[in-house]
């Protein structure tokens, strides 16, 4: 008796069949892939570069380099993450071009401990959100984020903000799976360290 | 474990990928050493804090401004 094989049911991507129609020309499924995608595109420009206006020209040239390279797009992997990676790559290009910025790289900082083993072991309390308004809030977290070397600041933004499996970070970030984790955790570790000194169980009830 | 063992795995804990073997160990760790209970939950509200808090705005004007740049640049290049 032949063996019954269970049939095969895997999930096509809804963007595969925008993809192929804006292959063809179709405007209006790319149009539609732009909606989908432009606030994340923007929102992982800014978090790596810190910058509005520079965000703003990555989301559109990020944009426009995936229109052109449509064809190149094999299918391999989720368009959002082919996406993704290049703005990733447009957006470390504009850090290169900064003549102020020191760090410009992926791999720039991330050889270094340096403030990845931790030191303060306050628990928070109240939790931040008690401790601080909204827009206070906002403050602590933009400015902490920015702390960060960009490639601490990157792996974190597509893992932990951007919710991206560790696989699609790495293949976004052209890392390999244990590279990306060892990054991960060490973001982590900086950032909560600097987040204590903002959100750590106080006696006197002083904010920093 | 050492807490350097136990830092080692944080990454595989959060996602649910500590090998069965060392998972024991681990959670025996959380529950003698208080320091690394203390990493464990500030880091885990660090990111949760970071997830649900949308620290850049993307008001309407600018997603509408984009979103007409994008199109414009898009379109340009294909004529």
């Amino acid at each position: 008796m032949p063996a019954i094989q269970s049939p095969v049911t895997e999930e096509i991507h809804p963007d595969v069949a925008l993809v192929e129609r804006a292959k063809k020309g179709d405007t209006a499924a790319f149009e539609q892939l732009v909606r989908q995608y432009e606030r994340q595109i923007f929102r992982v420009a800014q978090h790596i570069t810190q910058n509005r206006e520079d965000a703003e020209d990555i989301a559109q040239d990020a944009f426009l380099k995936a229109y052109e390279k449509l064809d190149q797009f094999q299918g391999n992997s989720k368009f959002s993450t082919w996406l993704v990676r290049i703005a990733v790559n447009e957006s470390l290009m504009r850090l290169r071009k900064r003549k102020t910025s020191k760090t410009v790289s992926m791999d720039q900082d991330v050889q270094t401990e340096d403030g990845s083993i931790p030191r303060d072991f306050a628990e928070w309390r109240p939790n931040p959100e008690q401790l601080y308004g909204q827009s206070e809030l906002g403050d602590i977290l933009r400015k902490t984020i920015q702390g960060l070397p960009p490639g601490f600041r990157t792996v974190f933004t597509l893992r932990d903000v951007e919710n991206l499996s560790t696989e699609e970070t790495a293949e976004a970030l052209g890392l390999s799976v244990p590279a990306v984790k060892s990054r991960l955790l060490r973001a982590r570790l900086q950032l909560r360290e600097r987040l204590s000194r903002y959100f750590k169980q106080k006696n006197g009830g002083a904010k920093p | 474990m050492t807490c350097t063992d136990f830092l080692a795995q944080l990454t595989d804990y959060f996602d649910g990928t500590v090998d069965p073997k060392l998972l024991a160990d681990v959670q025996a760790h959380i529950c003698e050493c208080h320091h690394c209970e203390v990493v464990l939950d500030t880091t885990r509200q660090t990111i949760a804090i970071y997830r649900e808090h949308e620290i850049y705005e993307f008001p309407t004007d600018l997603r509408e401004r984009l979103h007409a740049a994008i199109m414009k640049k898009c379109t340009a290049s294909r004529s």
